[in-house]
């Protein structure tokens, strides 16, 4: 498949927008017209109508040449977003691994990967790079493996080691996060990184999560969707740069919803990695406007419903206090109450 | 956003002392003093005979803890004039130090922080550190916009004194930083800020 | 939510290395690589013996990066449940086996300064794999191998010429050499961890010296497979499939369930790893832990059973499966 790759921004002038091949193919996160916190996870196998983001265990998409892009931007000026302790470096190669593999076998025409045994020939044709190297060797690579393959693949990954019973949030490269801070959470298990979320300890989520995490097995990926939503399609929601982007949630007027009020929806895939042991966890992220959202009816009236009865808790968390009425009012228009069909994909 | 209640907060088991422990180091500020001297009282002061202390009096210089702590009379006592020369002799200690060695740290957050940035960085296992909170509440913390570390935070929301934006301090904890977090308060609608509450006395 | 994702084996060679100790190297029939595993891991062999499925889990012994086949290391035990009485006398050079995914459940601390491995016997195999992983990594360790006679221990030499006597140390009761805990607890610098993998005697004899001489337990490691322990049959009713089974005094739970055709997820068959912890929905007799994972609150609560190697005293046990 030849992807369009769109040239687009996620800052300033905001260019960015869903082709509608794209928005048919958004991971909609409610499979029911009401949302609460749930150990929510199932294999990470192909899945969904041709096109859809779960076809490929990573995906690919028209956004990708501009999100790489972002990511570079973003680094230039902090560069405290890619981070890796020095015990990680096995993980490192892990992933490096991963990501090829999976880009080259599903996207051929973009990536391609050929190894003589130690020796690896990457070519990733979208962003012009050519990178002969040595697997294992990290001085044959202009950056450190993690940094050099995740500024060549969409989403944030989180790279955590399993020790005493916990995961270890030890390496990542974040920088299209939902208001978190690697730099500030790096060395944390996983109730502590998970300790600013509100209900769902209460309520066991992450003991169980973290039971599951535990026995991951090789080959048996899963995923789970997360969301939330952002003002202006802006990747880099950092709480580093929270007073740059916070002004612009009480910007929204009953006139602009549409087009400012986006949908941002995590695609989290968690793969157990063969050399290290340690468990990978890609958080995909996709945005979409109201507007291209309720082009499908069964969306915006599902959408309408969640947001309309959404816990108190979780709409501080998730910070929509500002806008929720607005937006909740502008998509009352596109729900007539009838039934929606189960299942996040389209009708 | 939640403020409180983050599972993130260290909860600290206090200074009792491993009798298995082959060596005890012990990195005390302030009336951290009072930890240990009240354990050897408890748990007998047969310990001390393999045991190394640090101290620096900090605030209360006054309370002349130190005189007490030379009388317990351990192995080694030193009397550190500035936390970060106590730092600096911890670490060369640690870098010599054997398996069968345990630390021991009091009293404020922001030096408990500090002291175990230290030890992880010698491969010690923070759950393996034995740590004692108590007298000021005060904080340290990091903004997390210019990435700017204040010590002794009393308040929430407090001016970095760093980059001038006030932040709200959160109970969300970084052992890897030693200090909590703190945020924007009026991002949203910049000049919203409300008066500093006096939180952490 | 589990995948099938077990492979296929033909068995390419066996090996005699010691007395008791054969070597069984697998590779896949589709001729695809075998996937990278991290050194401690072990892989779970399925073995169609007449009528009898049995599975077994092994620590994977080869080198971690080679994808061309998987070695294990299997001491035939005396009173043997039947699995290494199986692979010594009548597995095949040739004959086809079913292997699962591998299974880390004793890797090492990559934040290690140091690491020191203690084998017993056959508690060599994930060392092997280790050593190996930690070679190529450039990490500090040493082995210290326990065996009863030199005839008896395996690897050994091939251990020393490769990694050099001073790294690995052999101890052999026949000539009254015993591992020196002690002295090697001593003087070990900050940071260094322990790993023990042998007997059950000598992984808690170890452990308890360690924390003796101060070692803090995040710095202490240890792998040891239980093989269900044999007891009185009894029956068990599975609430969910409306079924009543019998469990044989050498079967276990799980063994039983499988044998009745129905699925029940599981990992390491050894009571470690708590995939198949199952609810207790009642008990006529007494449940007999003898795994590794429930805390003892949980023991005692009675509400949870972990069907790879406990079982009841009793008549019959009610499971939520
Ligand atoms: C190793 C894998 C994982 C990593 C690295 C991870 C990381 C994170 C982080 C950094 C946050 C943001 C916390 C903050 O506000 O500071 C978060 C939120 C959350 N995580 Fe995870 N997580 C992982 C796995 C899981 C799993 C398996 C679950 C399953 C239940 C889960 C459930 C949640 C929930 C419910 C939230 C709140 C999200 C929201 O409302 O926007 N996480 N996670």
């Amino acid at each position: 498949m030849n992807i369009n790759f769109r040239n687009e921004t996620f800052r300033d002038d905001y260019t960015f927008r869903n082709s509608p091949e794209t928005i048919r193919r958004f991971p909609f996160p409610f499979h029911e017209d009401k949302y609460m916190y749930s150990v929510n996870m199932e294999p990470h196998v192909p899945a969904g109508p041709a096109g859809h983001a779960y076809n490929n265990p990573i995906d690919v998409d028209e956004h990708y040449v501009a999100e790489m892009r972002d990511r570079a931007l973003v680094l230039k000026e902090d560069p405290l977003r890619y981070q890796a302790l020095p015990h990680m470096m096995a993980a490192q190669w892990d992933t490096l691994e991963l990501l090829m593999e999976s880009q080259a076998a599903a996207y051929p025409e973009h990536f391609s990967l050929t190894k003589d045994g130690d020796r690896w020939h990457w070519v990733n044709r979208p962003l012009g790079i050519d990178q002969t190297f040595t697997f294992g060797d990290a001085s044959t690579l202009p950056m450190e493996p993690l940094e050099f393959i995740t500024r060549q693949a969409q989403g944030d990954f989180c790279i955590v080691d399993q020790r005493d019973g916990n995961l270890w949030m030890d390496a990542g490269m974040v920088t299209t996060q939902a208001d978190w801070s690697l730099d500030f959470d790096v060395g944390m298990n996983f109730f502590e990184w998970h300790g600013p979320v509100p209900l769902a300890h209460e309520i066991g989520v992450f003991e169980r999560a973290l039971k599951f995490l535990l026995n991951l097995q090789q080959g048996k990926p899963v995923r789970r969707l997360n969301w939330t939503m952002t003002i202006n399609p802006r990747l880099d929601t950092s709480p580093e740069n929270y007073h740059k982007w916070g002004p612009d949630r009480a910007t929204v007027t009953p006139e602009n919803v549409g087009d400012k009020v986006h949908l941002r929806c995590e695609l989290q895939s968690l793969w157990r990695l063969p050399r290290s042991n340690a468990i990978l966890f890609v958080i995909r992220c996709y945005l979409i406007k109201m507007e291209e959202l309720v082009t499908i009816p069964k969306w915006g009236r599902r959408f309408h419903r969640v947001l309309r009865d959404l816990p108190p808790e979780l709409i501080d968390y998730k910070g929509l206090t500002r806008y929720r009425p607005a937006t909740v009012e502008w998509l009352s228009k596109f729900d007539d109450g009838k039934p929606t069909t189960p299942g996040i994909y389209p009708d | 956003m939640l403020v409180a209640g983050i599972k993130s907060r260290p909860v600290y088991g206090g200074l009792s002392v491993d009798p298995n422990a082959r060596r005890h180091l012990f990195a005390l500020e302030g009336e951290g003093a009072l930890a240990l001297t009240e354990e050897a009282a408890r748990s007998g002061a047969d310990f001390l005979k393999n045991a190394d202390i640090l101290y620096v009096a900090s605030g209360s210089r006054a309370a002349d803890h130190d005189k007490a702590l030379t009388a317990l009379g351990a192995d080694t006592f030193w009397l550190s004039p500035t936390v970060p020369v106590l730092l600096n002799r911890l670490n060369v200690m640690l870098g010599q130090a054997k398996m069968g060695t345990r630390l021991y740290v009091a009293v404020t957050e922001g030096f408990i922080g500090q002291a175990m940035q230290v030890a992880l960085n010698h491969g010690i296992d923070h759950a393996s550190i034995r740590c004692e909170h108590r007298g000021s509440a005060a904080r340290r913390v990091q903004c997390v916009h210019c990435k700017g570390v204040t010590d002794n935070v009393t308040t929430s929301p407090y001016v970095c004194t760093h980059c001038g934006l006030s932040l709200l301090v959160r109970d969300h904890y970084s052992r890897r930083i030693g200090a909590f977090q703190g945020v924007n308060i009026d991002a949203e609608e910049p000049g919203t800020a409300p008066q500093p509450e006096e939180l952490f006395p | 939510m589990t995948i099938n994702t077990e492979m296929k084996v033909r068995v390419a060679k066996i090996t005699p290395v010691a007395d008791k100790v054969k070597r069984f190297r697998f590779e896949r029939t589709d001729g695809q690589p075998m996937p990278v595993f991290s050194g401690g891991a072990h892989i779970i062999v399925s073995m169609r013996d007449g009528q009898v499925l049995r599975r077994n889990p092994y620590s994977l012994m080869s080198a971690p990066g080679d994808t061309s086949g998987y070695e294990i290391s299997v001491l035939r035990v005396e009173n043997s449940r039947g699995g290494s009485a199986f692979l010594h006398e009548k597995l095949k050079e040739g004959d086809t086996l079913v292997l699962s995914q591998p299974v880390n459940l004793f890797p090492f601390d990559h934040r290690g300064k140091k690491h020191i491995m203690m084998a017993g016997g056959i508690g060599i195999t994930p060392f092997m794999a280790m050593m190996e992983q930690m070679e190529l990594e450039g990490r500090a360790f040493e082995l210290h191998y326990a065996v009863r006679t030199r005839s008896h221990g395996a690897y050994w030499k091939e251990l020393q010429q490769r990694y050099g006597a001073h790294r690995i140390k052999i101890y052999c009761d026949a000539e009254k050499l015993f591992i020196p805990v002690d002295a090697i607890l001593e003087n070990q610098p900050l940071g260094t961890h322990l790993y023990v993998c042998g007997p059950a005697g000598m992984i808690s004899g170890v452990l308890g010296k360690a924390r003796t001489h101060g070692w803090p337990k995040e710095n202490l490691h240890s792998e040891e497979f239980l093989a269900p322990p044999p007891g009185k049959a009894f029956q068990v009713k599975l609430a969910r499939a409306n079924r009543t089974i019998d469990v044989a005094s050498h079967q276990s739970i799980l063994e039983a369930v499988e044998a009745a055709g129905i699925d029940a997820p599981y990992l390491c068959r050894g009571g470690a790893c708590g995939q198949c912890e199952t609810a207790v929905v009642s008990c006529d007799g007494e449940l007999e832990h003898n795994d590794h994972f429930l805390e003892p609150d949980e023991k005692a609560s009675g509400k949870k059973i972990m069907i790879c190697v406990s079982r009841i005293k009793g008549n019959a046990v009610t499971l939520d499966l």
